[in-house]
C-alpha cells in the first residue's frame, strides 16, 4: 500500500462546517487523486451530502481548504469550479428534451452548433440513450432520467465527478444495473468521482476508496478491502458488513477473557492488562475445525439455522457468548445441522479485532 | 420558446416606453390646482363660464367626498398640491385653518358678503359661498305603505312610531352628522326637547359651555331618545339619503341638496325641513399657504365669490354668500334662508372632540353586532 | 480510454472564459437581491415606518409612546371593533378556504366535464369592483332586497312592470331576511364572494402539480380515497391551504370597503379608521389602528414560515405529472357543488347588471340603457377609463416582473441568507396594509420636497407602485408557490455547467413557472383596474380613474350610472382575459408540452 502515488487532485484539509450548533462536519481532511472512484459512506446525517457540497461549492465551509488540481478553491463559487454533479433527484429541467439537457452547459458556451450537436450525440451514445434524445424527463423512466442526468454531468467533461445518492431512488434490480454501468463507464473516461452513498454494498462494488464517516468526522479511509477486512473502529465493523462483538478484559499480552473463555488475539494495539474491550470477528471468519481443537476454540450450541443459498447462517451461543456464523454450503454438507449438537468453533486469532470499550 | 422570449421583451419595452412617457406627463406645474367638495355635476356647470372667461388658466379639478379631501389635504401638510380650496366645509377650513394651511387673502367683492359666510377677521381666511343645512329625506312611497305619518320636525322623530325606520349619518365619520349633533346640542331646551330656533317665535339660544361640560347640555337626552328610533348610523352623510331613496328605510337623516337632487332624479323622496330650524355648515373658498402661491389663485378666488359665480351657485341651493335675489331652487322651501339656526361653527369646531367622544360613549353600541 | 475523455483545448477555453463571466453572474445575484430589497424597503417599509410613527404621536405631533393604543382599546365601542373583525375575518376565511379548496380540487383533481366554464366563472368576481358587490348585496339582501322582499314579487315586477305597492303578498314565495345593515351575516356572505377568486387561485396553483407516483403509490397501498386524500393529497396542499388562510384573513380584517358600504352597523377595524381619518382627520388613531391591524400578519407569518419549513419540493424532476382518472359518482357530486358556487356567483353578478339597467331601483324596475351613456358624466368619463387602463397594463407588466424576479432572489438565490429572509417578511406585509393606510403612508412619506423619489408624487408611476404593493402579497405568494415546487437543484445545476444563473432563470423558471406569471399579470391587471382604496389619495388632478369615479358616482347618489361604470370596467376585464387566452393558448401550448406524460 505504500507504493508512491501521484499528486493528488484534490486536497481537504481541516474542512469544518457547523449549522447554527449543530457540527457537520468536523476537521475533515481527505486526498483524492486522478482517477479515483471515491465514495463517501455513512448513515443519514454523517455529513457526507455536507462535504460533497462543500467540495461543490454549494455549501461554504466555516474553516479549512479544497484545493482542485493545484488550485485553492476554497472560496470560490460553485460556478467557477471545476465539476460535474448529479443528484439523488436528478434536477433534469423538466421543460427541456433528454438532448437539450444535456446541451444545457454546452450551449452556454457559444460553440458552433455542429460540435454542441456531435458532443450530445456522443454523449447518448455513452449512456445509450440515442433514442430517447427527444423525450421529456416525465416521459423517461427513472433509469433513464438518472443516465440523461448522468450524461448532462459529462457534459463539460469536468475534471471531478460528484454524484450524491444517484442510485438510491430506483427500484433494487435497475440500480444493480445501473452500478455496473457506471462503474464500467467511470473506467472508461477516467474522471475523478466521489459518490455519496449510504448503501455499504454500492460503495464496496463502485470504490477505489471508501472514506466512512459518522457524526461529522471521517471514520476510516480506505480500499473496499481495507475497510472490510481492518475495519479501524467498532462504527466501521459494524456499518459494513456483519460482524459479531464479544464483550472481554485485556489479560494479558495477546490474551483476552471473554466471559469464561480466554481467546487469544493477534494484535492488541498496545492496550494495557485489564482494559474493557469489545472483540469483533466477522462470521464468515469464524470456521469449524476439522482437526483436533486448538486455542481460540469453543463448544457452542446451534440454536437456529437460517438457508442463504451459498453458505448457512448459524446462530450459535457458547455458554453466555452468542454469535452467528457463515458456514460454506461445502462445509456445511458434511455437518448435520437438524442435530441441536455442540459443535467446535474456532475464532482465529488474526481475525479477532480488538477495540477499547 | 423563442417566440415567448420574443413576445415577453416586445411587451415590456411597449411598456416601459408608456412609463416613461406617463412620468414626463405627472408633471405639470403652471396650471392651477384646485381641490374641492362640491359635487361633479355643479362642478361641470360652474367651471364653463370661468374657462370662457380666462381661457389661458387651465383648471384641474381633485374632487372628492368632504372627509377625503380634507384628510388629503391634511396629509399633504408638508408640501400641499392644491394652490386653492373650492367649496369646502367651513368646519373642515377652521382645521386646515388651526393648521396654519390657509392664507388670508381677501377676494376682490368681499365687502358684498353677508357676514356669516366668512371667517370674521380683517382679511378671511375662507370666504363662504354658500350652505347647506339639515334635513329629512323621506321616502313617500315607504311611509304610505307601513302607514306612517310624515315627519315635520326634530320633536317628530323621537316618536316610538318611527322606531328602527330612520337612519342618520355618524358623526365620527360624516360631517353632515358631525353637522346635526352640533345642532340638536345648541336647539336642546332645558328639559331636553328642542326648541324652535327660527321664525317669529324663536326662543331665546342658550349659553353654550365648553369643555368637558358639553357633555351635560340637555341635548344628549333628545339624542338618546332619538338612538332609540334609528336604525343604523350610516359612514356617510349622503348615505341616509340614498337608503330613503331605495326605501332601505323610510327616513334619512341628511342634507338638503341630496334631498332635492334625488327626487330630480325620479326617486320617491322628499325633503324635510325640521320645523324647529336646521343647523347648517358652510362651503367655503380658502388660498393655501405655500411658497410661492400661484397668481392665477388669486384671479379664481375673486371669480369664486363674483355675481357670476354666485348666481351659478343659486342654482342649486337656496343661500349663498351674496344675495342673488334669485328665486330658490325647486323643491326648497321659499323661505330656506330663515328656517337655519343661529349656528356657532366655532363652538362646534372648537369642542368636536369631546363631542364626538360623548356621542361614541353613548351610541356606538349600535355597530355592535346583536 | 476513448476520445470522450480528452477534451478538445477550444471548449477548455471557452469553459474557463465562462467561468471569468460568471464573476459578474455572482455580483448580478446580489445586485438583484439588494435592488429588490432596496423596492420593498422603499415602498413598503418607509411608509410604513413613517405611520408607526405617527401612531405614537398625538395630534400636536409630538411623541406620546404608546398612549394612543391605551386609549384604543380603553374606548369599549373601538375594542368591539377589534373582536368584530376577528370574527368577521375568521368566518369569512373558514367558508372561503373551505368553499374554494372543494372547487379547486374539484378542477385539478378529478374528470369533471366543463371544467373550463366553471374556472372561468368562478373567478368572475375578482373583475369586479368591490362596489358592485356592495351594490349587489343591497339588491338582494337589503330591506328592498330581492330576497327579502320575495323572490316572486320582485320577477312580477321587474317583468309585469308592477308598482311595488300593487303587488300582494304572494302564496308561494322565496322569501328570507338576513338583515343586512345590523348583522356580520351580510358581511361575511360579501367577504366571501369578494374572496373566492383570490382563495381560488392559491389553491389552484397548490393542488395543479402533484406527483401521480404518491397516488400510484397510495392505491397500491389499498388506501381508501379518502384516506389518499388525507395523506397524500392534504399534506401536499397545505402550504397552500396556510397561505391562502393568510391572505383571505388579512384580505378581510383589511377590507373597507364592503363594510363601508352594507356594514354601517358593524363596527370593524378597517372602518374605524375611515372613521378616524376620514371622518376626524385624526391621522395619529388611524395609524394606530392600522398599526394594530398588522398583529395578525405578524402571526399569520410565523405560521407561515413554520410551515414552509416543512415544505419539500413537490415538483422534482422525477415527479410525473398527476393525471386524474375518471369516477363517475365523484365527478358528478363536484359537478353539482361547482354549479351551485357558480350560480351563486351569477346571482350577484346578475344583480349588479340587473343595477345598472333598471331605471330607479327599486321603484321603477323598467330598464334602460341610459347610465351607460358616460359621455354627460362629469370628469370625463372615458379619459378616466383610458387612464385606468393604462394604469392597469403597467401595473400589469411591472408588477409580474417585480414580484417574480424578487420572489426568486428570495427564494432561489444564494448568499446574503439573512437579508433574503428580511426580505420575505417584507414581502408579506403588503396584504396587512389597508389600501387607505398605505395611499396615507405614501403621501406622509413620498410629498415631502427632501425625499429624492418626491418627483414621483401625483404621477402615473406613483399610482402603479402604490397598486403593485398594495396587490404585492398575493403575487408574491403564487410566485413563491410555483418556484417552491420546483427542484432547488436546479441552481446547483446550472453553476456545476457554468450556467449564469439569469439564463436558467430564463430558460427554465420563466418557461416551467410560465402559468403562475400569466395569473399574477392578469391578477395584476383587474386588480388594478377596480382598486380605490389606495390609490384614492394618489391620483392627481389630470390623472383621474374609472374606479374612483365610481367611488364619487355612488357617493353622489348616482347609484346606477357607477354600477354601469362597474359593469364596463368588469366587461374590460373579462375581455382583456379573453383576449390575452387567445394570444398565449398557442404560447402555452409550445411551452406547456412537457407536463404531459
Amino acid at each position: 500500500m505504500d507504493e508512491p502515488r501521484p499528486t493528488p487532485y484534490l486536497q481537504i484539509r481541516h474542512l469544518r462546517k457547523t449549522f447554527r450548533t449543530f457540527v457537520a462536519l468536523e476537521d475533515i481532511s481527505l486526498e483524492v487523486y486522478p482517477g479515483e472512484f471515491i465514495c463517501f459512506l455513512g448513515p443519514s446525517g454523517c455529513g457526507k451530502t455536507t462535504l460533497l457540497r462543500c467540495i461543490a461549492g454549494l455549501e461554504e465551509q466555516d474553516a479549512g481548504e479544497i484545493i482542485q488540481d493545484g488550485r485553492d478553491i476554497s472560496r470560490l463559487p460553485a460556478s467557477q469550479r471545476d465539476f460535474g454533479i448529479v443528484f439523488q433527484s436528478y434536477a433534469l429541467f423538466p421543460n427541456l428534451t433528454a438532448a437539450k439537457n444535456i446541451a444545457y452547459g454546452l450551449e452556454n458556451m457559444k460553440l458552433p452548433r455542429a460540435q454542441i450537436q456531435a458532443r450530445v450525440q456522443e454523449l447518448l451514445e455513452l449512456v445509450g440513450l440515442s433514442d430517447f434524445a427527444h423525450k421529456y424527463p416525465a416521459q423517461l423512466s427513472g433509469g433513464q432520467q438518472q443516465r440523461v442526468a448522468l450524461a448532462r454531468a459529462l457534459a463539460l467533461s469536468p475534471g471531478l465527478l460528484l454524484l450524491d445518492e444517484p442510485l438510491s431512488a430506483l427500484d433494487a434490480r435497475v440500480r444493480a444495473g445501473l452500478r455496473t454501468e457506471l462503474a464500467l463507464l467511470q473506467r472508461r473516461i477516467g474522471v475523478t468521482t466521489i459518490m455519496v452513498t449510504h448503501d455499504q454494498e454500492e460503495a464496496l462494488t463502485l470504490a477505489d476508496r471508501i472514506v466512512v464517516m459518522d457524526h461529522g468526522t471521517i471514520q476510516q479511509i480506505g480500499t473496499p478491502h481495507e475497510v472490510y477486512r481492518y475495519p479501524r473502529t467498532p462504527f466501521v465493523a459494524n456499518f459494513i458488513g456483519e460482524m459479531n462483538f464479544l464483550v472481554g478484559v485485556v489479560a494479558g499480552q495477546g490474551w483476552v477473557q471473554c466471559g469464561a473463555h480466554q481467546l487469544r488475539v493477534s494484535r492488541l494495539n498496545g492496550l494495557a492488562q485489564g482494559t474493557s474491550v469489545k472483540l469483533a470477528i466477522r462470521p464468515e471468519d469464524i470456521v469449524i475445525p476439522t482437526a483436533a481443537p486448538a486455542e481460540n476454540t469453543l463448544s457452542a450450541r446451534v440454536q437456529h439455522h437460517e438457508f442463504l443459498g451459498a453458505f448457512y447462517r448459524l446462530r450459535l451461543a457458547a455458554e453466555e457468548l452468542n454469535f452467528i456464523l457463515d458456514l460454506p454450503m461445502a462445509q456445511a454438507r458434511d455437518l448435520d445441522l437438524t442435530r441441536q449438537d455442540l459443535l467446535p468453533v474456532h475464532l482465529p486469532a488474526d481475525f479477532l479485532h480488538v477495540y477499547p470499550s | 420558446m423563442k417566440l415567448t422570449q420574443l413576445f415577453i421583451l416586445i411587451a415590456l419595452l411597449g411598456l416601459a416606453l408608456s412609463a416613461g412617457a406617463a412620468l414626463a406627463q405627472g408633471s405639470d406645474s403652471g396650471t392651477l390646482t384646485v381641490y374641492t367638495a362640491l359635487e361633479d355635476d355643479q362642478i361641470q356647470a360652474y367651471l364653463a363660464p370661468f374657462n370662457a372667461k380666462y381661457p389661458n388658466i387651465t383648471v384641474n379639478i381633485v374632487r372628492d367626498s368632504t372627509g377625503v379631501i380634507t384628510a388629503r389635504l391634511l396629509a399633504e401638510k408638508d408640501n400641499p398640491q392644491a394652490d386653492l380650496i373650492w367649496g369646502l366645509a367651513a368646519t373642515s377650513l377652521l382645521i386646515l385653518d388651526q393648521e396654519g394651511m390657509l392664507e388670508p387673502y381677501a377676494p376682490a367683492g368681499l365687502e358684498e358678503i353677508d357676514p356669516r359666510f366668512r371667517d370674521s377677521r380683517e382679511v378671511p381666511t375662507w370666504v363662504g359661498i354658500d350652505a347647506y343645512e339639515t334635513a329629512f329625506c323621506v321616502n313617500t312611497i315607504e311611509i304610505e305603505r307601513l302607514g306612517l305619518p310624515m315627519p315635520e320636525s326634530w320633536g317628530d322623530l323621537i316618536k316610538p312610531e318611527y322606531e328602527g325606520y330612520i337612519v342618520m349619518p355618524n358623526p365620527n365619520s360624516s360631517g353632515t352628522g358631525f353637522l346635526s349633533v352640533a345642532a340638536v346640542l345648541q336647539m336642546a331646551g332645558a328639559d331636553g326637547s328642542i326648541q324652535t330656533l327660527i321664525g317669529e317665535n324663536a326662543a331665546e339660544v342658550q349659553e353654550l359651555p365648553s369643555g368637558e361640560a358639553v357633555n351635560e347640555l340637555p341635548g344628549w337626552s333628545y339624542l338618546d331618545a332619538l338612538d332609540k328610533n334609528i336604525a343604523v348610523y350610516t359612514h356617510s352623510g349622503s348615505k341616509p339619503c340614498r337608503m330613503a331613496g331605495a326605501g332601505e328605510y323610510p327616513i334619512g337623516i341628511s342634507f338638503g341638496y341630496r334631498a332635492i337632487r334625488q327626487a330630480r332624479s325620479g326617486e320617491p323622496i322628499v325633503g324635510v325641513w325640521p320645523a324647529e330650524g336646521s343647523g347648517w355648515d358652510l362651503e367655503a373658498n380658502a388660498l393655501m399657504k405655500k411658497a410661492e402661491i400661484n397668481p392665477a389663485a388669486y384671479t379664481f378666488l375673486d371669480w369664486a365669490i363674483s355675481e357670476e359665480a354666485m348666481t351659478l351657485y343659486a342654482a342649486n341651493f337656496p343661500i349663498t354668500g351674496l344675495d342673488t335675489g334669485l328665486p330658490v331652487p325647486e323643491g326648497y322651501p321659499e323661505n330656506a334662508v330663515d328656517l337655519l339656526i343661529k349656528n356657532d361653527l366655532y363652538w362646534a369646531a372648537a369642542n368636536r372632540e369631546v363631542i364626538l367622544a360623548e356621542w361614541l360613549k353613548r351610541y356606538d353600541a349600535k355597530s355592535e353586532p346583536r | 480510454m476513448t476520445t470522450i475523455s480528452t477534451t478538445p483545448p477550444s471548449w477548455l477555453a471557452a469553459k474557463r472564459k465562462a467561468a471569468r463571466a460568471l464573476n459578474t453572474e455572482v455580483w448580478l445575484m446580489r445586485g438583484l437581491i439588494l435592488l429588490s430589497g432596496a423596492f420593498l424597503v422603499t415602498f413598503v417599509l418607509l411608509p410604513l415606518y413613517e405611520l408607526i410613527r405617527r401612531s405614537m404621536e398625538n395630534r400636536q405631533g409630538e411623541f406620546v409612546g404608546l398612549e394612543n393604543y391605551l386609549q384604543y382599546f380603553s374606548t369599549p365601542a373601538l375594542a368591539q371593533s377589534f373582536a368584530n373583525s376577528l370574527y368577521i375575518s375568521a368566518m369569512s376565511t373558514l367558508i372561503t378556504v373551505t368553499l374554494a379548496f372543494v372547487f379547486a380540487y374539484a378542477l385539478t383533481r378529478t374528470c369533471m366535464p366543463f371544467k373550463n366554464v366553471l374556472r372561468t366563472l368562478a373567478l368572475l368576481p375578482i373583475f369586479a369592483p368591490s362596489l358592485l358587490h356592495g351594490i349587489a348585496f343591497i339588491y338582494l339582501f337589503g330591506n328592498q332586497g330581492i330576497f327579502t322582499n320575495g323572490v316572486f314579487n320582485f320577477l312580477l315586477r321587474l317583468i309585469g312592470g308592477y308598482d311595488i305597492r300593487a303587488v300582494p303578498p304572494l302564496p308561494f314565495e322565496i322569501q328570507f331576511n338576513i338583515n343586512l345593515y345590523k348583522e356580520p351575516t351580510g358581511i361575511i356572505l360579501a367577504e366571501v364572494f369578494y374572496l373566492f377568486p383570490h382563495v381560488l387561485l392559491i389553491l389552484m396553483v397548490a393542488l395543479s402539480l402533484a406527483d401521480a407516483r404518491l397516488y400510484e403509490a397510495a392505491t397500491a397501498l389499498r388506501a381508501s380515497r379518502w384516506r389518499t386524500f388525507l395523506t397524500v393529497t392534504l399534506p401536499g396542499a397545505r402550504y397552500g391551504i396556510i397561505s391562502a388562510c393568510f391572505v383571505a384573513f388579512t384580505l378581510v380584517i383589511t377590507d373597507f370597503g364592503i363594510p363601508k358600504v352594507i356594514g354601517d352597523g358593524v363596527s370593524v377595524l378597517a372602518t374605524d379608521i375611515y372613521k378616524q381619518v376620514i371622518g376626524q382627520q385624526n391621522f395619529f388613531m388611524g395609524s394606530t389602528v392600522s398599526v394594530l391591524l398588522l398583529t395578525p400578519t405578524i402571526i399569520g407569518f410565523a405560521i407561515d414560515r413554520f410551515a414552509q419549513r416543512r415544505q419539500v419540493a413537490m415538483l422534482s424532476a422525477r415527479a410525473v405529472p398527476y393525471q386524474p382518472k375518471p369516477n363517475p359518482t365523484l365527478d358528478r357530486l363536484m359537478l353539482a357543488f361547482c354549479i351551485l358556487v357558480v350560480l351563486a356567483i351569477l346571482l350577484v353578478i346578475g344583480t349588479a347588471l340587473i343595477a345598472s339597467v333598471v331605471n330607479v331601483w327599486p321603484y321603477r324596475l323598467e330598464l334602460s340603457g341610459r347610465h351607460y351613456d358616460f359621455s354627460k358624466v362629469a370628469g370625463g368619463g372615458l379619459d378616466a377609463y383610458w387612464n385606468s387602463l393604462r394604469m392597469a397594463g403597467l401595473t400589469a407588466v411591472f408588477g409580474t416582473i417585480i414580484v417574480f424576479v424578487s420572489a426568486y432572489m428570495i427564494e432561489k438565490g444564494r448568499g446574503l441568507g439573512k437579508t433574503r429572509a428580511a426580505l420575505y417578511f417584507l414581502s408579506t406585509l403588503p396584504v396587512a396594509l389597508p389600501g387607505l393606510v398605505l395611499g396615507l403612508a405614501y403621501i406622509f412619506f413620498f410629498n415631502r420636497p427632501a425625499n429624492p423619489l418626491y418627483f414621483l408624487y401625483g404621477t402615473m408611476p406613483i399610482l402603479v407602485l402604490s397598486t403593485i404593493v398594495h396587490f404585492y402579497t398575493v403575487s408574491f405568494f403564487t410566485a413563491t408557490t410555483a418556484l417552491k415546487q420546483m427542484d432547488r437543484e436546479f441552481e446547483a445545476v446550472s453553476a456545476s455547467l457554468a450556467v449564469p444563473f439569469y439564463r436558467t432563470f430564463w430558460r427554465v423558471t420563466v418557461p416551467v413557472s410560465l402559468p403562475a406569471i400569466l395569473e399574477i399579470g392578469i391578477y395584476y391587471f383587474v386588480n388594478a383596474l377596480t382598486t380605490v382604496s389606495a390609490v384614492i389619495f394618489l391620483y392627481s388632478a389630470n390623472l383621474k380613474l374609472a374606479s374612483i369615479m365610481i367611488v364619487n358616482m355612488d357617493d353622489a347618489g348616482d347609484t346606477a350610472p357607477a354600477a354601469a361604470m362597474s359593469m364596463l370596467l368588469f366587461f374590460t376585464g373579462i375581455g382583456v382575459r379573453l383576449l390575452y387566452e387567445l394570444v398565449t393558448r398557442g404560447l402555452k401550448q409550445r411551452t406547456q408540452v412537457w407536463r404531459q406524460r
